[in-house]
C-alpha cells in the first residue's frame, strides 16, 4: 500500500503539467515558424495571444510546487524533482516568450515578402523542438546520459545561427536596403538560438535531479 | 585542564592540525548492544565531531535511543542490559575496565524525552543537583555556576527573578531548558538529548533548536529525533539508522545533512526521507 497517496498525486500532477507545458511549448515554435513562412499575419496573433495560457500553466505549476513543499516537506529525490521543475518551467516559460517573439516579428515584417525563402532557419526550429522533445523523455526516464548528449547538440544549432548570419550579412552588404528586412530574419534566427540554449539549461536540471549534482553544461556561445 | 591544554603535547606527533581538535569527540567501533538475549543495535561505527550537530533519525524500533544510551554507558543501567564494541571519547575507551560509568555521564551529559524537573525542588536547586551529588562546587561557587549554566541553557532571563520558586511552575518547554542547563552545570564535554522538543510545543521546540546551534559552539551536541525536519534544521551530520527482518537496528547511512536530506546515497534512507516505506 502506498502511505502517502495524495503526496505522491500532488508530485506526479506537477510532473505531468510540465510536459503539457512543454508540449504546448513546442506547438508555438512550430506554429511561429510555419506563420512566418506562410505570412499568415492573423496566424501570428493568435500565437501573441496563446503565450498567455503558456504563462497561466507556468503559475499553476509553481503554485502547486510551493503548495506541495510548504505542505508535504519533500526531502531527496521528491525535493529534487521539485526544484527540476521550477527551474524547467521557467525555462519553458522562456521559450514560450521567444516562439511569441517570432510571430511579433512576423507582424513587423506584415505584408512584405520575406527577404529570401526560408530553409536554415526551418532547421533551427525542427532541431530546437527535437532536441526540446528528447529532453522530456530524459525528464522522465531521469536519464541523465541522454540529457547530456542532447545538451551538446546545442552545438548544430549555434552552427545553423552562424551560418544565416553569414547569408544575412551578405544580403545586407549587397543591398543596404536590404538591411530591414535582414534583421528581422536575423531576429528570428535569434529567437530560435536562444530556444536551444534554454533546452541546455533543463539538460542541466536533469542532471541535477538524476545525480544530486549541479552542472554547467555545453555553454553556448552566443 | 582545558582542552586545548590536553592536546598541545601531542601536536608534534599528531602534526599541526591536530592542535585545532577540540574534545569530546566520541567514536563508536563496532558498537553493538542487547536486552538480554534480544540484540537491538549491531556494529555501529561512525565518529560523532565536536561542535556539530550529529543528529540520529530512523523509524521506530530502529535502535537509535539505545544507541546514544550506550554513548554514556545509560544502557547498562536497565537489568539485562549488554553492550559489545568500542566507545571512545577523545581515544580513551569509556568501557574500559576501571572507568567510572558516574564520572562517563558526567563527562557526557544527557537530556531525556521528557523533562526530568525535581518536585520538591527550586529551580536553582534543579540545576545545583549534580554539582551538590558530585561535591564538584563549593557553596559560595554555586550561584555562579548555576547562573552559567542557565545562561547557557538561554533559560536565565525568564527565571533569574524566580529562582527560588518550583522547578514544576515552569513550562514545558522552560523544563526541557532548565534540564539542560543541569546537564551542563557539571561541565560535560558532549550533551547527548533523546527527543528533546517531541513533548513540546512548535515554539517551544524552535527554542530547543535554536538554543543546540548556541551549545555546538561549545559542546559536542547529539541528537535522537524521529522528526525529520527537526534533524534537517538542526543537525550538521546525520546518521540514519534501519531495522532489518531481524528487528536489529543497524547504520545505514552516515555524513553531513544536507548530503543525506537532498541526496541520499542508499535507496533505503532515500525511502525513509521520502515516506516510501512503511
Amino acid at each position: 500500500m502506498r502511505i502517502r497517496s495524495t503526496y505522491e498525486n500532488e508530485l506526479q500532477q506537477i510532473q505531468d503539467q510540465m510536459l503539457v507545458m512543454a508540449s504546448m511549448v513546442d506547438r508555438q515554435i512550430d506554429r511561429s515558424i510555419q506563420a512566418l513562412k506562410n505570412r499568415d499575419l492573423d496566424e501570428s496573433r493568435r500565437i501573441v495571444a496563446d503565450d498567455l495560457q503558456i504563462n497561466k500553466i507556468r503559475f499553476d505549476i509553481e503554485e502547486l510546487c510551493i503548495q506541495i513543499i510548504a505542505t508535504q516537506q519533500p526531502m531527496a529525490s521528491d525535493l529534487r524533482a521539485i526544484v527540476a521543475v521550477l527551474n524547467i518551467i521557467t525555462d519553458l516559460e522562456r521559450m514560450g516568450d521567444h516562439a511569441e517573439g517570432i510571430a511579433k516579428i512576423s507582424l513587423m515584417i506584415g505584408d512584405e515578402p520575406l527577404l529570401k525563402p526560408l530553409i536554415d532557419v526551418p532547421r533551427m526550429a525542427d532541431k530546437a523542438r527535437d532536441m526540446l522533445r528528447r529532453t522530456m523523455d530524459a525528464f522522465v526516464e531521469r536519464d541523465a546520459e541522454a540529457a547530456k548528449r542532447i545538451a551538446e547538440e546545442d552545438d548544430q544549432v549555434d552552427a545553423l545561427y552562424d551560418q544565416v548570419y553569414r547569408e544575412l550579412l551578405t544580403f545586407m552588404l549587397s543591398e543596404p536596403s536590404n538591411i530591414t528586412r535582414a534583421t528581422y530574419l536575423l531576429w528570428v534566427a535569434h529567437n530560435l538560438e536562444r530556444i536551444a540554449d534554454r533546452v541546455t539549461n533543463i539538460c542541466e536540471r536533469i542532471v541535477f535531479l538524476v545525480t544530486g549534482r549541479m552542472q554547467e553544461m555545453n555553454v553556448s556561445k552566443y | 585542564m582545558s582542552a586545548l591544554e590536553t592536546a598541545t603535547p601531542t601536536v608534534s606527533e599528531r602534526g599541526p592540525s591536530a592542535a585545532l581538535e577540540q574534545a569530546g569527540r566520541v567514536e563508536t567501533v563496532k558498537l553493538s548492544a542487547w536486552y538480554g538475549d534480544r540484540q537491538a543495535v549491531r556494529d555501529m561505527s561512525l565518529t560523532i565531531q565536536p561542535n556539530r550537530v550529529t543528529a540520529v533519525i530512523g523509524p521506530s524500533g530502529c535502535g537509535k535511543s539505545t544507541f546514544i544510551r550506550c554513548l554514556n554507558r545509560m544502557h547498562e543501567v536497565t537489568p539485562g542490559a549488554g553492550v559489545a564494541g568500542k566507545v571512545l571519547l577523545d581515544g580513551q575507551d569509556i568501557y574500559a575496565p576501571g572507568v567510572d560509568p558516574v564520572s562517563v555521564r558526567r563527562t557526557i551529559g544527557m537530556v531525556f524525552q521528557r523533562p526530568v524537573v525535581f518536585p520538591t525542588m527550586s529551580i536553582f536547586e534543579n540545576v545545583a543537583i549534580g554539582l551538590r551529588v558530585n561535591g564538584l562546587a563549593s557553596r559560595r561557587r554555586l550561584p555562579e555556576i548555576v547562573e552559567r549554566s542557565l545562561a547557557q541553557a538561554a533559560l536565565w532571563d525568564e527565571v533569574k527573578d524566580k529562582l527560588t520558586e518550583p522547578g514544576t511552575a515552569l513550562s514545558g518547554g522552560q523544563q526541557q531548558r532548565l534540564c539542560i542547563a543541569r546537564a551542563l552545570a557539571v561541565q560535560p564535554e558532549v550533551l547527548l538529548l533523546d527527543e528533546p522538543a517531541s513533548a513540546l510545543d512548535p515554539q517551544a521546540t524552535l527554542r530547543i533548536e535554536e538554543l543546540l546551534q548556541q551549545l555546538k559552539e561549545r559542546y559536542t551536541v547529539a541528537i535522537v529525533t524521529h522528526n525529520m525536519q527537526q534533524a534537517a534544521r538542526v543537525s550538521d551530520y546525520t546518521a540514519f539508522m534501519l531495522a532489518g527482518a531481524d528487528r536489529v537496528g543497524e547504520l545505514i547511512e552516515y555524513g553531513e545533512t544536507r548530503e543525506v536530506f537532498t541526496n541520499p546515497k542508499d535507496r533505503r534512507t532515500e525511502g525513509y526521507l521520502t515516506g516510501r516505506f512503511g
